[in-house]
Order: C-alpha cells, then sequence, then structure tokens
C-alpha cells in the first residue's frame, strides 16, 4: 500500500500573528481574560439595571410624597452596585460547586448547600477561638481573614470528600432519583448535626461571628464621589477581593493545569479518560474538594458579612446559587459565575427600589428575583451560556 | 512461552444478564499484529474492552507480561503499557487537539518527551499539526480517528488494542491508517491486536487472525491461511 500525498499536504503549522500571541499568553488566559470577561459583565449589568431602575423611578413615582425616587437612586446607586456585586460573588462561589460537580457526574448534589452552612460555622468557631484566645486585635486582619478562609475551605472540602465516597459512590449507576433524595438526606443531616453540636456546647445556635469587635468591619469605608458619600461596607470589599482572587486560582487551575485538563476529560468522557491512564474516581474527588472548598469559602465570607447565621443560613443562598448554575447553564463554569453575579446585582436593585413602595417592600425581593429568573429560562431554557450542555454528548 | 505479551484464557463478559464472551482465549507475541475478525455483535468490543479493563469478567484470565491483570481498573492497566483505542475514536470534544495529545500523555511526566512524542505524531499525521488549538469536537470523522492513534501513541505503549481504525473513513484514509498500524508496528515495535470489519486488509497486515462468533473462538490461525480459508473467504470477506 502506498501513502497518499493528498493526506499529507501542508504540513507546516501556520504562522502565529501577533495578536495571537498576546492571546496565547499566560497573563492574558489567566488574567486579564478572566477579570475583564467579569468587569464587563458587571459593568453590563449594572448599567442594565440602572436604566431600569429609573425607568421605574421615573414611570411608578413613590407613594410617599416627600420622597423623590430618583434622587434616592442617584444616593443609593453606587451602594446598590456594591452590595449586588459582592452577593453575587457569594453566589457564584456556590453555584461553581453544583456545576462542577453536575459536569463530571450529571448530578445535582443538594447537599451543597450544607457544604455553605459547614463553612459558615467552621469561620465562626475559629473567629470566636481567636477572640476567646484574645489575639483576634492582634493579628494582621487580612492574614486572620485568609487563616479563616483556610480553614472553612478544609472543613467544606473534606466533607464534601467524604460525602462523594460514603454516599454518593456507592450509588454510581443506580437510577437519578437515588443520590437526589440521598443529597437531601445528607442535607438535613448536616444541620441538625450542626445545630444539635452548637447546642450542646453552646446552648444556642445563633452564631455571631464577632466582627463587630474589630475596627476594620464596625465602621464602613466612605467613599466621596461628587457631593455625596458613599458607605461601603468592609465585608463587601473583603468578599470582592477574595472571590476575585479565588475566580483567577480556580480559572487557572481548571483551564491551565493538567489536574484540570483532567477534570474537564473526566466529565466530558468517563470510560476514555479512564482508558488513556487517569484515575476516574480520584478526579471525581478532587472535583468534590475544589466544589466544597469554594462553597466553604462562600460560606465564610456570607458569614462575616451578616454577621449571625444559623445551620439553616444554607438554604436560601444555597437555592439561589443553584437557580444561578442553571442560569449560567449547568456544567458550565463561566455560567456559573455569570449566572451568581446576575442573581446578586438583580436582587440588590429589587431591594433598593422596593424599599420605596410599601405596598411590596424588600420581601417581595426573593419572589421577583425568581420570577426574573423564570422569565429568563422561558426564553433561554439552557441558561445564558447554556449551549455547552447540549455539546456535550 | 516468554515471548506472549497478552495472554487470555477462557474469559467470560456479561453485560447484565447478556453472555457476550463465552470463553475466549487468544495469544499475542511480542511485535506481533493480531487481528480479531467476525461479525456485529460478535463479542470483538468487549473482548477489548475486558482486556483493558472497562468491563470485568465473570471468569477468565488477562494476563500481561507474566502478570495477572483481571479485574484491574482501566488507569492500572493502562499504566501498565496498554493503549486502547476504543470504537468511536471518543475525542475529548470540548479539548483541544494539543489537550487530547496532553490527555494521551497522563502517564507521561518527564516534559520533554511529551515534547519529542507529539513530534512523532505529527510527523505520522502532519494534518493534526495544523489543527493543534482546534477543539476535538470540529474534526472530521478522519481527522478524529488520527488523533485518536496519535493520542494512544503519546505513551509509547506495549501494547496497542484498536477497535475498528476504519470505520466511516474514506477509502484513501483507510489505506493510510493501515500504513500506519503497520509503520507503529515495524519502527516503534508495537504489539497491535487489531479488531477490524475490514477483514481483508487487516488479514493482509497482521501476522495471525482469530475468528469470532457471538461469544465464541471459532477459527484461529496464521493470516495467510485464514486469508485462503473458504468459509472465511465466504462470511467474512463477502465472496460467494
Ligand atoms: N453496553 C452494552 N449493554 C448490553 N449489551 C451490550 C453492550 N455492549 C455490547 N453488548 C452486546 O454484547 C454483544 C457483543 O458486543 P460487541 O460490541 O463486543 O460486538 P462487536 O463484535 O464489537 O460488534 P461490532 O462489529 O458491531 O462492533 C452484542 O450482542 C451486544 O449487543
Ligand atoms: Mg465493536
Amino acid at each position: 500500500m502506498s501513502t497518499t500525498a493528498t493526506v499529507q499536504d501542508r504540513p507546516v503549522a501556520p504562522k502565529a500573528n501577533t495578536l495571537e500571541l498576546v492571546q496565547q499568553s499566560w497573563i492574558y488566559r489567566f488574567l486579564l481574560f478572566p477579570i475583564g470577561q467579569m468587569l464587563i459583565f458587571i459593568a453590563g449589568a449594572t448599567i442594565l439595571l440602572t436604566v431600569i431602575a429609573y425607568a421605574i423611578a421615573i414611570a411608578f413615582p413613590a407613594p410617599n410624597p416627600n420622597i423623590d425616587l430618583v434622587t434616592q437612586i442617584n444616593r443609593q446607586l453606587p451602594g446598590m452596585i456594591i452590595s449586588g456585586v459582592s452577593i453575587g460573588f457569594v453566589y457564584s462561589m456556590i453555584a461553581l460547586g453544583y456545576t462542577l460537580v453536575y459536569g463530571v457526574l450529571q448530578f445535582i448534589n443538594f447537599a451543597h448547600s450544607e457544604l455553605f452552612m459547614v463553612g459558615s460555622a467552621t469561620g465562626f468557631v475559629v473567629m470566636k477561638a481567636l477572640e476567646d484566645n484574645g489575639v483576634l486585635k492582634e493579628w494582621n486582619p487580612i492574614l486572620m481573614i485568609l487563616f479563616m478562609l483556610v480553614c472553612a475551605m478544609t472543613v467544606s472540602g473534606i466533607l464534601a470528600m467524604l460525602m462523594e465516597r460514603i454516599a454518593y459512590r456507592p450509588l454510581r449507576g443506580a437510577p437519578r432519583l437515588v443520590p437526589l433524595i440521598t443529597a437531601i438526606g445528607i442535607s438535613f443531616f448536616l444541620i441538625d448535626f450542626v445545630r444539635a453540636g452548637f447546642a450542646i456546647t453552646r446552648n444556642e445556635f445563633n452564631l455571631t461571628y464577632p466582627v463587630r469587635s474589630l475596627e476594620m468591619f464596625a465602621t464602613p469605608v466612605r467613599v466621596a464621589i461628587g457631593e455625596t458619600t458613599v458607605n461601603v461596607r468592609t465585608t463587601s470589599i473583603m468578599i470582592i477581593i477574595s472571590a476575585v482572587i479565588m475566580l483567577v486560582i480556580l480559572n487557572y487551575i481548571v483551564n491551565g493545569t493538567k489536574l484540570g485538563r483532567g477534570i474537564r476529560a473526566v466529565a466530558q468522557d468517563q470510560t476514555m479518560s479512564g482508558l488513556l491512564g487517569v484515575n476516574v474516581n480520584l478526579m471525581i474527588s478532587l472535583t468534590f474538594l475544589i466544589g466544597g472548598a469554594f462553597g466553604g469559602a462562600a460560606g465564610m465570607l456570607f458569614g462575616m458579612n451578616v454577621g449571625t447565621i444559623t445551620p439553616y443560613v444554607g438554604f436560601l443562598p444555597g437555592l439561589k446559587a443553584f437557580t444561578a448554575a442553571v442560569l449560567g447553564g449547568i456544567g458550565n463554569i463561566t455560567g456559573a459565575l455569570l449566572g451568581g453575579l446576575t442573581i446578586g446585582i438583580v436582587e440588590a436593585f429589587l431591594n433598593g427600589v422596593l424599599v420605596y413602595y410599601p405596598a411590596l417592600g424588600q420581601r417581595y425581593t426573593d419572589i421577583l428575583t425568581f420570577s426574573v429568573l423564570i422569565l429568563i429560562l422561558i426564553f433561554r431554557p439552557t441558561g445564558i451560556l447554556g449551549k455547552r450542555v447540549d455539546e456535550k454528548v | 512461552m516468554s515471548d506472549i505479551v497478552l495472554h487470555v484464557e477462557n474469559l467470560h463478559s456479561y453485560y447484565g444478564h447478556i453472555h457476550a464472551l463465552k470463553g475466549i482465549s487468544v495469544d499475542v507475541k511480542k511485535g506481533e499484529i493480531v487481528t480479531l475478525i467476525g461479525t456485529n455483535g460478535a463479542g470483538k468490543s468487549t473482548t477489548l474492552r475486558t482486556i483493558s479493563g472497562v468491563l470485568r469478567p465473570k471468569r477468565g484470565t488477562v494476563t500481561l507480561k507474566g502478570q495477572n491483570i483481571t479485574g484491574m481498573r482501566p488507569h492500572e492497566v493502562a499504566a501498565l503499557g496498554v493503549s486502547h483505542v476504543p470504537e468511536g475514536r471518543r475525542i475529548f470534544p470540548q479539548l483541544t487537539v494539543m489537550e487530547n495529545l496532553d490527555m494521551g500523555a497522563w502517564n507521561v511526566s518527564d516534559k520533554k518527551l511529551i515534547e519529542t512524542r507529539k513530534e512523532e505524531v505529527f510527523t505520522l499525521f502532519p494534518r493534526l499539526r495544523e489543527r493543534i488549538n482546534q477543539l476535538g469536537g470540529t474534526l472530521s470523522g478522519g481527522e478524529q480517528q488520527m488523533l485518536a492513534i496519535g493520542r494512544a501513541l503519546m505513551t509509547r505503549p506495549e501494547v496497542l488494542l484498536l477497535d475498528e481504525p476504519s470505520m466511516g473513513l474514506a477509502p484513501v484514509l483507510v489505506e493510510l491508517i493501515f500504513d500506519i498500524i503497520q509503520k507503529i508496528n515495524k519502527e516503534q515495535g508495537t504489539t497491535i491486536l487489531l479488531v477490524e470489519q475490514n477483514a481483508l486488509m487487516a488479514l493482509e497486515i497482521a501476522t495471525r487472525g482469530y475468528v469470532l462468533q457471538t461469544g465464541e473462538i471459532v477459527m484461529n490461525n496464521d493470516a495467510k491461511v485464514l486469508l485462503k480459508d473458504e468459509r472465511v473467504r465466504k462470511a467474512y470477506l463477502g465472496e460467494e
């Protein structure tokens, strides 16, 4: 048999031009691109919502004639944006856990919200211990946040791995409903376990982070924009900075390392990955570890932000983050990030505007948030970036 | 005996209650190309799957260079030097060509060696070099087959299990793929177990062949002998 010439022509790789070289560079792929993407999305979403907020203010003047809604929105806008972005990042970090696990196992880990809760509780335990030992005020606050983050991530990450190993792995290959119900069971178990634990040791399960005793968090940062000064909460800034750093690292792990390549390969074809030498179970364990660690970090940051948490704290953020994951297209990492930001920002704007309509009030925020999501999903059933999901097969 | 690299004895595999392999025994010697032929559903792919650990046999043993590997997990078998290119190519659709090749080198830790191996693959399949940043899922069928074989070669396997490498390819590409299978066998000394629908071409390049029928081996002989065998010609080479 002779080798044919037709399939062997053009053996030289095409020369890359400057733009391509920049795009292939490390800095672009792992810093500029992901951060730029977040910034552009945040800018787009806030501009859109600002326009909508003003439109509402003009179309439906607030029932109280003493309040000029437009001025109020002017004053509150920066605050709404910052709190929206920070809570949005919290949702994103939780949503990543849902989406990563779904990516490798096509299974929704409904106990994921409890990894968030456990992270939150761990953060409390650590901070309280620091306070009880009198070192809380001596430590460098950044070091302290880092330490709390690492603790929360470790506990939640390992818990997630154990969860998979003990409860989900034996059920692989079972009908989908079985691990789903198991997950709900684990969720209840963890809530009660944590509640009982605190009830026994502390005689209460309202856990108040000793945030107020720290000067740094007690007073908001004042930022002057034009004539108005805006109060920005330090915890919001802390959440945004921590989240951006962690998301950049996650993007690097997933897209720039061998481990990440292995996880992506397992998500696309488990059998083939195994044939190439990948220890599939190990990759699945590590996926749970990463997802759990992010959930734990989100829980700890959330706890610092709200101040007081309970063992039931996981439910609502978990539900919203799950919706965020679906909104972004479940299984899609960028989608989870953008979905979380969307929900956070929409929620903050609704909160900001609804206060002025006593007939509705902030109680309606969640209902309206979920309504907006249902609307988006009716028109884009696979989520904002959901195309990937059907391509996967 | 010592030159037998892969020794499969009395293998029984099931899919649920379906008894797919009913006592398969195959020997592959070092440096050989051995082919498994048979009609659809005969159990050819199942045999390869059982060897590489995707499927656990109910009975029987698989021995690799004297080591019993029966029931090992696929990644453990792969680490021992067996590369299995399954039916349907199984390229990672959302990984680039480069990343697909990197996946093939999962067990190779030496970065320089990985680069050399990639160069070797590109020499075999120059077409792939032009497509390094393209997603696997967007390659044509033939390109995917090249990538699948190239990916399997990244570890320099001792034994290569190929499942229907010519499926769905244009005649010109089929010839190329068969050329390359021979080249890999001769130049790299890779032992090959080849499953093929295209029995004529497979027997032409093989040293020996096994004929499977509903989970059993019904014939086994030198490839040249099988090529001349009446029953084989009738049943598998489409002669009346
Ligand atoms: N995943 C599965 N579940 C149930 N039965 C299966 C499965 N895979 C294969 N079988 C059955 O096992 C038998 C052997 O299948 P196998 O894929 O090994 O055949 P084959 O010889 O490779 O055929 P082909 O030439 O069509 O690829 C067939 O009867 C098939 O229906
Ligand atoms: Mg087959």
